[in-house]
């Protein structure tokens, strides 16, 4: 029909195109991932990748066509372009507006199990050396409440937070009461191994819906050997915990969490089965961090990136099948990075924030009454490193502690963006700045890239993640929903 | 289907010029409301005052009678009582421009339109018709108020300017309660000025469906057969949603859409998360659509997949999408979630060996213009 023009009629007049501010890196032999501001990605072949940046890719090429579409490239016929990118790039970073959501109150440092990989406990009865106390905890839930975040999430961690269940009454209480003004979307959780739940505990938390968050390594077996305590039950005390408490505060208002350890490295299987088998929709199958006793005992060194890489994509591999079989279930490691990957909506997890989550993504409230800007950051302290510590809840003020050097140095130091060998790195939107661990690991807040396990570790996780998807349709699909959980 | 619009034989003439009259079957009403009204005539009666009548016989008009009167042929039997229709007694032509018993209202209130869309329904005109305007207001007037929605389309009702947030104003004063649907490109509110008069309205339930038909702006472009219309298109979602006015995304998939459907849902769900629903529609064989029949036709049921991707793309988001104009044996399964029964009452049909499908009462069906020219080779009955 001759009054309708064709497609060419729509092309831009000019064949130049202007480059956006885009990074890559090699994916595999032959490919090359491109990622946006915004931290969506592309693959490319290499011959693609050389005519883009030489700017001679054709304006009818398939390959510019998704470009232009996904905001890597821009010519006259998408002037828009700019503002669409930058209206992504501006919510990513939408949440450091809110500031500190997460408060972790370390009520006891007390716990019943001895676990020798655990950062920060002590087998001990002497409650006056290693509880916090109403003074500090009050101090604490007014800094807590300092933060301009219209959603506060309390989170009692130990130790074994149950051993003061007293004191955690005592602040949940205070802090809805003060909250009836406030009007803040206030929320708690209980970081428990669940050894010492009852029902009167499990009816004062469904009275003031707080969630619990559990220990849960693997089958029995892995289990009790990862986490020893007296009577050698930490399994049938855990499990026998997470019943009672669905049935009095339901389903979803329990998470557990698993610890790798050098036992687990062989069994992912059977870890994976074991979450499984007690009803979880997920699990997140975590490295060991390198802090207290692990570093100490030398569990950490035990074993190396690569056999934890190995252990983590038989891990996703055995999870897809599972999903491909019809059972759903997610890694939740995976769903933090997916999200970055899909969305504009930073997951808020404090390792994969840049800027740091230091400080930003949680602060934590020690059974000493002293403040530190993440739950690494008392563990380093317990290591005699006490570099992320802010001050003291009863001698600082909101201001001091939250623009104390210690604070911000690191987070400046830090910020990925800006970092050398980060800045050039095409995972970086989807990485984090990390100022702890490479404190910890390298003894400054940056560290050379190249001999990061941090790095290594994440940079092949957002590599294997790709490559799936590349690969596999079903993956992909799967990886959406798990970004958008 | 059926007939909104036609020539009636006229049997008297009185009132000369034309005008919109609401149906009654009561003789008995004031003289005053009688003037606004067209009675459909039944055995026995002898209305006086009434503005028109519409009688099934063809018969002598009695002396005495006052009115304008018309033939009402079988293939308007379906008016009834409190429907509003236009009335030409110089030509005989009437149009039916709303039916009290429907929820498929849509006023048309111009044929004009700087898009000319591959698959237009509506081709659009270069003749001045804001009497359309002027009609849609008083029509609005006599709409009763517990209608629960109605539409605005074009043609691009924007071209308006002012005048279209007046008729919306007015909207809202007359049918408070009544949910309002507006298709437009969109183009108009790049203007940020233009998008806050309309949200000043601030219209209780006022919807604005516009089309995104591709991710790549050449593509959306050449389909709208519109230069620059992608780049306003945008910038006009942008507009509204930041004056948190409700928008809805419109895909018609067709030939020239299917290939990238996939990718422009993910660029809605990564650049327009925002927006209210996502409607992804089968083809209207009606207007431009026929002389372009070759280079939009694809079997619905060919891109089923396609379109269950493109479905799961938007579940996956937490976006509201909604599969429109489609018939259930071309679709999986899988986007049942989705499925609608959409097409409009009066062009509603289905064929004949869908009489014998077990799930007729939940499918679609055809438009009309499908039904007489163009539909899947794969319509099937589920048993």
């Amino acid at each position: 029909m001759s009054q309708f023009q064709t497609i060419e009629r729509y092309q831009p007049t000019r064949s130049t195109y202007q480059l956006l501010p885009f990074r890559f890196t090699p994916l595999d032999e032959h490919q090359y991932v491109l990622t946006n501001l915004a931290g969506e990605y592309i693959v490319l072949n290499r011959p693609s990748l050389h005519d883009l940046l030489a700017h001679r890719l054709s304006n009818v090429d398939p390959a510019y066509i998704d470009l232009r579409a996904r905001h890597f490239l821009m010519d006259e016929s998408a002037a828009i372009t700019p503002t669409l990118l930058s209206l992504k790039l501006r919510t990513r970073y939408q949440r450091l507006a809110e500031f500190t959501g997460l408060h972790l109150f370390v009520v006891t440092l007390r716990c019943e199990h001895s676990c020798p990989y655990c950062q920060v406990s002590r087998r001990s009865q002497d409650t006056q050396r290693y509880d916090m106390t109403p003074e500090a905890a009050n101090a604490a839930l007014t800094l807590a409440f300092r933060s301009p975040s219209q959603h506060i999430k309390i989170e009692f961690q130990g130790g074994e937070p149950l051993l003061n269940f007293p004191l955690i009454q005592t602040i949940v209480l205070e802090a809805e009461s003060r909250n009836q003004t406030l009007g803040k979307d206030l929320a708690f959780v209980i970081a428990t191994n669940l050894a010492l739940i009852n029902d009167d505990i499990l009816s004062f938390c469904r009275d003031h819906a707080i969630l619990l968050s559990t220990s849960l390594d693997g089958p029995k077996d892995l289990h009790n050997a990862n986490r020893p305590r007296p009577g050698g039950d930490s399994y049938e005390r855990t499990v026998r915990g997470i019943t009672l408490a669905r049935e009095v505060l339901g389903h979803d208002r329990v998470s557990a969490l698993m610890t790798t350890t050098e036992a687990s490295l062989s069994r992912v299987h059977d870890i994976i089965d074991e979450y499984v088998a007690q009803s979880f929709n997920g699990i997140f199958l975590r490295p060991l961090s390198p802090y207290g006793f692990a570093l100490k005992t030398r569990s950490y060194h035990a074993y190396n990136t690569e056999r934890w890489l190995t252990f983590y994509r038989q891990g996703l591999d055995y999870i897809i099948e599972l999903n491909r079989r019809g059972h759903d279930f997610a890694e939740y490691y995976a769903s933090i990075i997916l999200k970055k990957m899909f969305t504009s909506d930073d997951p808020g997890y404090v390792d994969l924030m840049s800027p740091a989550g230091i400080g930003i993504g949680a602060a934590v409230y020690n059974y000493d009454g002293s403040v530190y800007a993440s739950d690494e950051s008392r563990m380093l302290a317990e290591m005699g490193k006490d570099t992320f510590k802010l001050g003291h809840v009863l001698t600082h003020t909101y201001e001091d502690l939250f623009t104390s050097p210690a604070l911000l140095d690191p987070l400046e130091e830090s910020f990925a963006y800006s970092n050398p060998m980060c800045h050039d790195c095409a995972f970086e939107p989807y990485c984090g700045a990390e100022p702890v661990y490479h404190y910890a690991m390298h003894g400054d807040f940056v560290a050379r890239k190249p001999e990061s396990e941090f790095c290594r570790r994440n940079m092949e996780t957002f590599r294997y993640l790709i490559l799936k998807m590349e690969n596999d349709p079903f993956a992909k699909r799967l990886f959406l929903q798990w970004a958008n959980r | 289907m059926l007939k909104l619009s036609g020539r009636l034989p006229v049997l008297q003439n009185l009132n000369g010029a034309p005008y919109l009259a609401t149906v009654t079957k009561d003789e008995h009403l004031a003289p005053d409301q009688k003037q606004t009204r067209a009675l459909l005539m039944s055995e026995g009666m002898n209305p006086i005052g009434f503005k028109a009548i519409l009688t099934k016989e063809h018969r002598r008009v009695s002396p005495g009678q006052d009115s304008d009167v018309f033939q009402l042929r079988e293939e308007f039997e379906y008016l009834c009582d409190g429907d509003i229709i236009r009335l030409d007694p110089s030509s005989g032509s009437m149009r039916c421009l709303y039916r009290r018993n429907s929820d498929h209202n849509t006023i048309l209130l111009t044929e004009q339109c700087d898009h000319y869309c591959l698959m237009c329904s509506q081709p659009p005109k270069r003749i001045a018709d804001s009497w359309l305007l002027t009609e849609a207001t008083e029509l609005i007037s006599r709409i009763p108020q517990e209608t629960t929605c109605l539409g605005f389309s074009g043609g691009e009702p924007t071209l308006y300017g002012r005048a279209f947030i007046d008729l919306l104003t007015h909207t809202k004063t007359c049918l408070p309660m009544t949910a309002i649907d507006v298709l437009s490109n969109g183009r108009a509110f790049k203007d940020i000025s233009f998008a806050r008069q309309y949200a000043a309205i601030q219209h209780p339930d006022l919807l604005i469906g516009i089309p995104i038909y591709s991710d790549d702006p050449v593509r959306h472009n050449y389909v709208v057969q519109s230069q620059g219309a992608f780049d306003e298109t945008i910038r006009g979602i942008l507009n509204l949603k930041s004056l948190n006015q409700r928008v809805e995304i419109r895909i018609v998939i067709h030939r020239q859409t299917v290939g990238r459907l996939v990718k422009t849902c993910e660029f809605i769900a990564r650049n327009l998360l925002f927006v209210d629903h996502v409607a992804l529609m089968g083809l209207e064989i009606t207007g431009f659509t026929r002389p372009n029949l070759e280079v939009l036709w694809i079997d619905p049921y060919e891109y089923r997949d396609v379109l269950s991707e493109a479905v799961g793309v938007l579940n996956s988001y937490g976006m509201h999408a909604s599969v429109y104009n489609h018939q259930l044996c071309t679709v999986n399964s899988d986007i049942g979630s989705n499925y609608r029964k959409s097409i409009s009452d009066w062009k509603n049909e289905y064929l004949d060996e869908c009489r014998a499908c077990s799930r007729i009462q939940d499918c679609g069906g055809f438009f009309s213009s499908s039904k007489n020219h163009k539909h899947s080779k794969y319509i099937k009955p589920f048993r």
